[in-house]
């Protein structure tokens, strides 16, 4: 659990910590569209690495966090250092396996991997060179209150492209009902089962009845054996649903990927707004030296008030390096906004594709589950109609 | 010979309550009472029969009996349940409908209302009064107030069917359909009054085989052959509806999360735009199956599981009739080695109890096995009408959920049809 840094490290570094994921619990509470809900909340503990190599055992610092707030912390970081390999988290949700027991994300066994998976992200990032001086990253492990939130408002872009956005939503839509969907799915094919393989028994009895009879001995004993097959035709029906569930599954990650090219496009976007308010405050700042009025409050205005005007040389000295920081600044907003209009145009044309690809791919998708569905209801039929015919000659 | 073996079944005082002798169709019957299976020839009673037959199609839908039917002159149905509220309490009284020819009856048709009170003192007297014969089960007669709705509509209907068939097996019997309880039943204004019956009452008790006190002999072996096979049959049909009431507890859980998958469906559908329509198709596919499914469910506890335990009920009647035929045996056996004794001692003739009861046991084993033969036919034609029944609900469901599917796969293809003739175009 200890951490291993090669790089230099600020006061703060999370590399100074231990830390770990010791437990998680379930709590109810209230989510952002204020519906009722059950998550997981996991324990993070933190303990200065010093203490623990002086010998000394002080309680560890803790607090509780959900999966959505290491979320929030991954996409800061994703945000913050565009150049940097960010660790992964574990996966957000359950498998969708039929014949797992439970395939939810309540189930201990997934918990259990999960807190395992979310220390080992944690371990990651705080031995990262870069990454653990990272002040968001300390706050997180250390301070319990919710400023992740906040900052995650903060870089939200002021005008990102109106479809790009509405794409970003579509994105969360498509991966929630698809998510939804195959959940479903999972739960009623546990049941068919159920009702399927109980038939089964009716085989067994007709077989144990029809030897204490005589004239109704022959149809009920072929009756059971319809039975029986009736039980184990469920397997071969269901077999055949999962090719649907993959289909529905590659349009779920299919969202992951769609989200994530919209959110490039709120990087690149962000990046140019940063850049262009950049360069705006550097015109200002030569415009106030330049001209002498003060039309914004700065610290150096308030110190040359208080403290006299300074000298005409420092003066032209600092009107060229920020020529010279303009020029740099203009070039920079040429060069992000080639690229965020790269991006939107290209972007924009692969996602029409994907959308229409969508559109063909599911609707087959669904066309291949009605036909399985209707091959289910005729075997049905047939396997009834065998056995009636069988109740008949009783 | 055949009148004389029932005249000595009951005591001469009810016998002079016959009005007359049966009709002559009971002539054609054989000797062990069981009815004529070949049609009777052509007769003005036969052709009135015929007749009826096709003004009431409901008597013979369900009826295991249309082998015989030509040769019926007595029908009877029970419908029509209306709720009765008095000061003292609330109660279903039913409409029993009679059509016969027979001229033990006054009129061609009656028609009287009774409640389920009355259909048990119907069975009790005749119980009573036919001890050798096996009297067809009523359907439950307690139900555990505030976990079943004595009012309901389900469970009026379900008493209901089970009180007709109980009528109509009782009409269909050779001995029973003549027993003047039924009569009074099925033709007294009011049957509370009970005025004329009360004779009747009084002398259905004196012929109650009293033979307690007896030791219990051998079974012969047609008796315990029948006795065993009820235990395995009766084994059985528990089983049954274990299975059956646990493919309805399977099934119900499905329906529900068959529900909830099928409104996954519509809410995706408003987030998509090509899509929308496919989608909310898949989605109402879903909910058809749903309604398919219930009605499934609803058909198998309606009909399929009052059935089973009707039969559970009737294995029951059965052994209690094989009970008292054992302890008939008993009486007979053990007064007849009383009497060998004393002949043995002081030389007495055989006294003309122990043959009076020997013709009590020769009478019971043949009314008994009469009426197993009679009922091992109704328990075939039943129990075929009953899995038949189950397969054909089950393949109604599937037939109902495929349909639904056709149609919505003929409209998917049509459109991927439309959407690729515009590719090309």
């Amino acid at each position: 659990m200890l951490c291993d840094v090669t790089a230099p490290v600020a006061d703060e570094a999370s590399a100074l910590m231990e830390i770990c994921v010791a437990e998680a619990e379930k709590r109810n509470g209230r989510n952002t569209v204020n519906m009722q809900e059950t998550f997981t909340v996991y324990l993070v503990e933190t303990r200065p690495m010093d203490a623990v190599a002086e010998g000394r055992n002080p309680a560890p610092d803790s607090l509780w966090r959900r999966y959505s707030e290491f979320e929030l912390l991954r996409n800061y970081l994703l945000v913050t250092y565009p150049y940097i390999v960010v660790p992964p988290l574990p996966e957000k949700r359950a498998e969708f396996v039929w014949h797992k027991l439970s395939a939810d994300n309540m189930d201990p066994d997934f918990v259990e991997r999960r807190r395992i998976g979310l220390e080992n992200f944690l371990l990651r990032v705080a031995s990262h060179p870069v990454l653990s001086n990272d002040k968001i990253l300390h706050h997180f492990l250390t301070e319990a209150d919710s400023r992740l939130r906040a900052l995650s408002a903060t870089f939200r872009v002021r005008n990102p492209d109106k479809r790009f956005m509405e794409m970003k939503h579509y994105s969360d839509e498509l991966q929630s009902h698809t998510s939804q969907l195959l959940r479903a799915r999972v739960r009623v094919a546990d049941r068919l089962y159920g009702v399927y393989k109980v038939h089964g028994n009716y085989g067994r009895v007709f077989s144990e009845w029809s030897a204490v009879e005589k004239e109704m001995g022959d149809g009920l004993q072929s009756a059971g054996h319809h039975m029986d097959a009736f039980a184990a035709s469920i397997d071969d029906i269901l077999e055949e649903e999962e090719h649907y569930a993959d289909q529905l599954k590659e349009y779920l990650f299919y969202a992951e990927a769609l989200r994530a090219v919209c959110r490039k496009h709120e990087l690149t976007q962000f990046e140019l707004e940063m850049a262009s308010q950049d360069l705006v405050s550097k015109k200002q700042q030569h415009e106030e030296i330049a001209t002498g009025i003060v039309r914004t409050f700065s610290f150096k205005g308030m110190t040359n008030k208080l403290f006299g005007q300074e000298a005409p040389e420092q003066r032209e000295a600092r009107l060229k390096l920020l020529e010279e920081l303009i020029a740099e600044g203009e070039e920079t907003v040429k060069e992000k906004t080639v690229e965020c209009e790269e991006h939107v145009d290209r972007a924009w044309v692969d996602m029409q594709r994907f959308k229409e690809q969508k559109d063909k791919d599911l609707r087959e998708a669904l066309i291949n589950y009605a036909v399985m569905q209707i091959s289910m209801c005729k075997k049905g039929t047939q396997m009834w109609s065998n056995a009636k015919d069988c109740f008949l000659k009783m | 010979l055949l009148m004389e073996k029932y005249q000595n079944a009951v005591s001469p005082d009810l016998m002079s309550l016959f009005v007359s002798p049966p009709p002559p169709a009971q002539e054609a019957s054989l000797t062990n009472g069981a009815p004529v299976e070949t049609p009777s020839p052509a007769s003005t009673s036969s052709l009135f029969n015929r007749l009826q037959l096709d003004d009431d199609p409901e008597a013979d839908v369900r009826d295991p009996y249309t082998e015989t039917a030509e040769t019926r002159d007595l029908f009877v149905t029970v419908d029509d349940p209306k709720k009765h509220v008095s000061t003292m309490e609330t109660y279903i009284t039913y409409r029993v409908s009679t059509k016969t020819s027979r001229v033990e009856f006054d009129l061609p048709e009656y028609c009287v209302r009774r409640r389920y009170q009355d259909f048990d003192w119907l069975r009790m007297k005749l119980e009573d009064s036919q001890p050798t014969h096996l009297i067809p089960p009523l359907p439950e007669k307690f139900v555990m107030k505030g976990v079943v709705d004595r009012f309901s509509e389900e469970f009026v209907e379900t008493r209901m069917k089970a009180l007709d068939k109980f009528l109509k097996r009782v009409a269909d019997h050779p001995v029973l359909s003549f027993n003047p309880h039924l009569n009074a039943f099925l033709t007294a204004k009011d049957l509370n009054k009970r005025q004329g019956l009360a004779l009747l009452t009084k002398v259905g008790e004196s012929v109650k085989h009293v033979a307690g006190g007896y030791k219990l002999r051998p079974r012969p072996a047609e008796f315990c052959a029948m006795g065993e096979y009820l235990d395995t049959f009766n084994q059985k049909l528990g089983t049954i509806d274990r299975i059956a009431q646990r493919i309805l507890k399977e099934q119900s859980e499905y329906l529900t999360e068959l529900r909830e998958y099928g409104t996954v469906y519509s809410s995706w559908a408003a987030s998509e735009e090509e899509l929308r329509r496919p989608l909310e198709g898949v989605g109402g596919c879903v909910a058809t199956c749903c309604g398919a499914l219930d009605d499934l469910g609803d058909g198998m506890s309606q009909d399929f599981l009052p059935v089973l335990r009707e039969y559970v009920l009737y294995v029951e009647s059965m052994k209690n009739v094989l009970r008292k035929r054992d302890q008939s045996q008993a009486e007979y056996e053990g007064r007849l080695e009383a009497a060998i004794l004393r002949k043995q001692e002081d030389r007495t003739p055989m006294p003309a109890e122990v043959e009076k009861c020997q013709d009590k046991v020769e009478c019971f084993n043949a009314d008994l096995k009469a009426d197993w033969e009679r009922w091992q036919s109704n328990k075939r034609q039943d129990f075929k009408l009953l899995l038949t029944g189950m397969a054909d609900k089950n393949i109604r469901h599937y037939e109902k959920c495929q349909a639904a599917w056709e149609s919505l796969l003929t409209v998917l293809q049509d459109k991927q049809a439309e959407d690729k003739t515009h590719e090309t175009n």
